[in-house]
């Protein structure tokens, strides 16, 4: 393999791994807040077709983001009000919304899988683009794909370096003692679930307005499900999620180009390999427990209503 | 127990009686045809073009059919409840177009021996139960010699759903076409192990691309090969339908699968008491295969030869399959002077000389 | 103004009315929805509640997808009022299809009756071994149960299309991705003439009831009810945790296994690279609805079951779209699950929230 090659890769590793990037962070300041939703699937794909929407009726990459953020977030408010306001299981409201998600998507979409969107342009960074290397790899691509970097840089500082960042976490951690203290606990986990759901819904966009881009009913194929995964395989911690996002990413494009050198592997084993991966790098990052304690939310999952 | 047993059983009732019951009309003495689906229409690939079939079949027979499509069934045993269903109702000619529903079909017709079933691929005829299929690889071919002579790089970049004999087929007839007028060419496959995954098929394209390929062509359901050569500024040639609209400079053109006539005359055959059980496999010559028209930057001396072999394919005179071909290793799978049988075709599990990488097994 | 209160204790009333209120509602958002499609609701209702039950072959049909969803519902329901998240009965149910099925093809010439037994049992396995993978890994290494058994999914169906593909495919198939017919005594025998009602409802109906013995009946049950309600109070008093783990891993396991083996030796007949329409999904779903109690799971999959049959009956009958389906089962697990609040919580009069439980 040239270097010219690998570098082909890392880029499109990249573009493979962004959606999971926006729906696993939003997925991580949710969990953060002590709420579990397993709805990221449903989110992703009701933000895909109204940021599909929004884009072909408008033409504007402004109104398909906004579009389909605030689906992502509507979907999330009927999350949050299910689970934070009456209390019902996360686990079983996040499918739920799931199933209820890729039945709107699809029903929503009954008109729209004719139609061809011209995509979102790559913006290089003028002067930064040209460095050897590095310029392709980092400075190169669409205004989504910066936007998920500049998001990690934001909740990683959110959540390490500001106030409110560390209400979050306590919060997740023991939301009785921030009860205690005076915060609304019901009131941030909602900004957290919403956020998730706004994030998942620009995952969604990257996919059918930048990725693909097209609609197709269920185009999110399992992303959702892995952004998932990739929340707990980073124990919580936004470099890690990138990481993941990436690796992912990396070996789904790396299995293709096994298969394009001929190399004699079912193409079945090679399609298992970024879940075997998955969960065999969790296993090496959870083998030490302290990490998994220090991170995890201890109340994830577990309803709060403040007279209980 | 009983408590938790009784509040949901009552929910249950609650639903069932608040129910109102509706009469169903339904117009007699027309033919009731009745299709499954396993995908959603949409506006290209496999289910679009049975829809257009049906369609075709709905202008053509107005006034003596009435049509009724499932989509989305999945293969396996919700296929037999549906298909069953749809034979309850009344639906006296039933079309189930994916392989999956082989059995399922098979064992309603069983139950009901005085309808008419016709399944698209599969293998097994019965009484009441006819099959049906086109000629893929007659397309196959001849856009194979479209993508031989645009190639610059002599690589063909192809993304494939799961090795069964009909795709692998449409693999070796496409090398053939191309290797028939550039010997150079080869042809890379990329299994993505789904008939249906955008994002996956767009980055096993991306991948034929950046590792050389400059014509891409596909067996699986979405547009997104298409779009995703159309991007990256080489050609592709799409599968199932017309895709211009996804990649007007990319598209050479598209080997179209065209049911229209074939459920017409069947629609027809049941009508007029003249249907009986067949194995149909219809190409070129009855109109079931089609190019979409070629693009303008191919040069029209490859058009006239496409056209050419067009003809022959059509008049008999030329078979795709026709030897000397040899697999991989150089062995000779047909003889110089013979021809492939439809039966050697149909257990395709070798690909032929200038495919790359092997067989997923 | 309103504000939540929570009631003294469960309300009993509710628990019966909850579920009623549900339905009142669904019934609502449905007259909404197909008057927006521009369909008779009354009709709709029909097609989409009553035709679908309205035969033998109907309530068969009930049955048949039922039963795996109730018998993968009660055995994840084990785990998940331990608090032990298995989400990987799809993969479980795969792979004891893959288990249960090579016995069959093995086997193929043997014409015996202890061969149904051996697939069962090869099947229930298979979805013990494929469980065991995130219990030990969780055990061992605490790797959360939830990812792994959530990528073991993929895995699994990967691994089946990669059997059905080579090895243990039908030599005479052409080539496609289905292994033989199983034989008459690889195939689950019909119990009512003209239906596909099978004997395997009846082994998932007595896989339920051994769920209720132990989740109801047994010391091991009232761990795991401990464990669940609290996680601390369980270690106290010196329950073991990661038995608890690997009885809620291995008892969704065993079911999904099991319930895989009935669908291939039942209403599927042989091995063919998709075997479930999402099952293990659904009955995390009906595990939840029925409270992770097996007499309300096995309402839950009852009514999980109509919803399907009944997305599919609208599309035949009123040219609804499939994607209503799911959307129609969406709103309604919202609703059930949403009134469900009401066991617990009562709407009072007034301004802010004072007092709670005692």
């Amino acid at each position: 393999m040239n270097g010219h090659l690998l570098l082909e890769i890392l880029v499109a590793a990249i573009g493979a791994g962004t959606p999971f990037v926006y729906a696993a962070l939003g997925e991580l300041v949710t969990e953060k807040s002590g709420v579990l939703n397993l709805g990221v699937e449903g989110m992703m794909l009701v933000g895909a077709i109204c940021g599909f929407i929004g884009m072909a009726k408008t033409g504007s990459l402004l109104v398909a983001v906004l579009a389909g953020m605030g689906a992502g977030m509507a979907m999330a408010l009927i999350f949050g009000v299910l689970t934070l306001t009456l209390m019902a299981n996360q686990v079983a409201s996040g499918l739920a919304l799931t199933i209820f998600g890729v039945g709107l998507s699809a029903f929503l979409g009954l008109t729209y899988t004719s139609i061809a969107l011209p995509g979102v342009p790559a913006l290089p960074i003028p002067w930064l683009s040209d460095i050897p290397v590095l310029g392709p790899l980092l400075f190169s691509h669409d205004i989504l794909i910066y936007g998920s970097i500049l998001l990690y840089a934001a909740i990683s500082g959110f959540l390490y370096r500001t106030r409110a960042g560390l209400i979050l976490r306590g919060l997740g951690e023991a939301p009785e003692s921030a009860h205690a203290l005076g915060y609304n606990v019901i009131g941030i986990r909602y900004l957290a679930v919403l956020f998730g759901g706004a994030m998942a819904g620009l995952a969604g966009v990257y996919l059918s307005v930048a990725y693909t881009p097209m609609w197709v009913e269920g185009m999110t194929a399992g992303r959702g499900w892995v952004s998932l995964a990739l929340v707990v395989f980073a124990t919580w911690r936004p470099s890690r999620v990138m990481l993941g996002a990436y690796l992912f990413g990396g070996i789904t494009i790396l299995q293709f180009h096994i298969q394009g050198f001929g190399i004699d592997i079912p193409s079945q084993l090679l399609s298992m390999l970024p879940y075997l991966a998955t969960i065999a790098v969790l296993v090496l990052i959870s083998r030490n427990r302290q990490t998994i304690r220090l991170h995890s939310p201890a109340s994830l999952g577990i309803p709060y209503h403040p007279q209980s | 127990m009983k408590r938790h047993v009784t509040h949901l059983f009552t929910a249950l009732c609650a639903l069932a009686c608040l129910v109102m019951v509706a009469g169903t009309a339904s117009a007699a003495d027309r033919l009731k045809v009745g299709f499954v689906y396993v995908s959603p229409i949409g506006d290209a690939g496999w289910t679009f073009q049975h829809d257009l079939g049906r369609r075709e079949m709905e202008k053509n027979l107005a006034g003596r059919v009435e049509t009724r499509y499932v989509e989305k069934v999945p293969e396996g045993p919700e296929a037999e409840r549906v298909i069953r269903d749809l034979a309850k109702s009344g639906y006296d000619l039933i079309f189930t177009t994916s392989f999956g529903y082989m059995n399922p079909t098979l064992k309603v017709a069983k139950m009901f021996p005085g309808k008419y079933f016709e399944h698209a691929t599969g293998y097994k005829l019965a009484k009441n139960v006819g099959t049906y299929m086109c000629r893929f690889y007659e397309g196959r071919y001849l856009s194979g010699i479209i993508a031989g002579r645009m190639s610059r790089t002599n690589q063909l970049g192809y993304v494939a759903a799961f090795p069964i004999p009909e795709v692998i087929r449409g693999i070796n007839a496409f090398t053939l076409g191309a290797r028939s007028v550039n010997p150079e060419a080869r042809v890379k496959v990329i299994w993505v192990n789904s008939w249906f995954d955008p994002g996956k098929e767009r980055e096993a394209a991306e991948t034929l691309i950046s590792q050389g390929a400059d014509v891409i062509t596909h067996h699986t359901d979405s547009t997104a090969p298409v779009l995703t050569a159309e991007e990256k500024g080489v050609y592709a040639i799409a599968y199932h339908s017309d895709m211009s609209k996804y990649g007007p400079r990319a598209q050479l053109t598209a080997v179209m699968h065209l049911y229209g006539k074939f459920y017409t005359d069947t629609a027809r055959a049941v009508l007029n008491h003249t249907w009986k059980p067949k194995a149909v496999w219809s190409g070129i010559r009855e109109g079931s295969i089609r190019l979409a028209p070629i693009s303008p930057v191919v040069p029209e001396e490859v058009v006239a030869l496409v056209e050419k072999t067009t003809k022959s394919i059509a008049d008999g005179s030329f078979h795709p399959f026709h030897g000397p071909i040899r697999d991989q290793a150089g062995k000779v799978v047909v003889a110089d002077g013979k021809t492939m049988s439809d039966r050697e075709l149909l257990q395709m599990n070798y690909y032929v000389d200038g495919v790359l990488g092997s067989i997923p097994r | 103004m309103l504000r939540i209160e929570a009631r003294p204790g469960p309300s009993k009333t509710m628990r019966y009315l909850s579920p009623l209120i549900a339905a009142l509602l669904m019934l609502v958002s449905g007259l909404v929805i197909f008057t927006l499609l521009g369909k008779d609701p009354g009709r709709a209702f029909h097609a989409f509640f009553v035709e679908p039950v309205n035969d033998l072959y109907g309530i068969g049909e009930l049955l048949i997808k039922a039963s795996p969803l109730m018998l993968i519902g009660t055995g994840l329901a084990v785990g998940f009022r331990a608090s032990i998240w298995n989400i990987g009965a799809e993969g479980q149910l795969t792979v004891g299809a893959i288990c249960g099925g090579t016995v069959a093809i093995w086997l193929a010439q043997v014409q015996a009756g202890w061969l149904l037994p051996l697939m069962i049992l090869c099947g229930g396995l298979g979805g013990m071994l494929w469980a065991a993978i995130p219990a030990l890994l969780r055990t061992r290494f605490h790797a959360n149960e939830i990812l792994v058994s959530l990528m073991l999914n993929y895995v699994a169906i990967l691994l089946l299309a990669l059997l059905v593909h080579g090895p243990l495919r039908d030599p005479e198939g052409y080539g496609f991705p289905q292994s033989i017919l199983f034989g008459e005594a690889a195939t689950l025998p019909v119990l009512v003439e003209g239906t596909r009602l099978h004997a395997g409802v009846l082994v998932s109906l007595a896989g339920v009831l051994a769920g209720w013995i132990l989740l109801e009946k047994s010391f091991l049950g009232y761990q795991i009810r401990v464990a669940g309600l609290a996680g601390r109070a369980a270690d106290y008093a010196g329950f073991d945790r990661s038995r608890l783990i690997w009885t809620g891993m291995l008892a969704g396991g065993l079911a999904a296994g099991i319930a895989g083996v009935l669908e291939v030796a039942g209403p599927i007949g042989q091995l063919i690279d998709s075997v479930s329409p999402g099952y293990g999904y659904a009955a995390i779903i009906v595990a939840f609805v029925g409270r992770l109690h097996p007499g309300g799971i096995v309402l839950a999959s009852l009514l999980m079951a109509l919803l399907y049959l009944g997305g599919e009956s609208g599309q035949m009958n009123l040219d609804l779209p499939a994607a209503v389906t799911g959307i129609f089962q969406g709103l309604l697990l919202f609703y059930l699950l949403a009134a469900d609040f009401l066991i617990n919580y009562r709407l009072v009069p007034g301004r802010r929230a004072t007092g709670g439980r005692q």
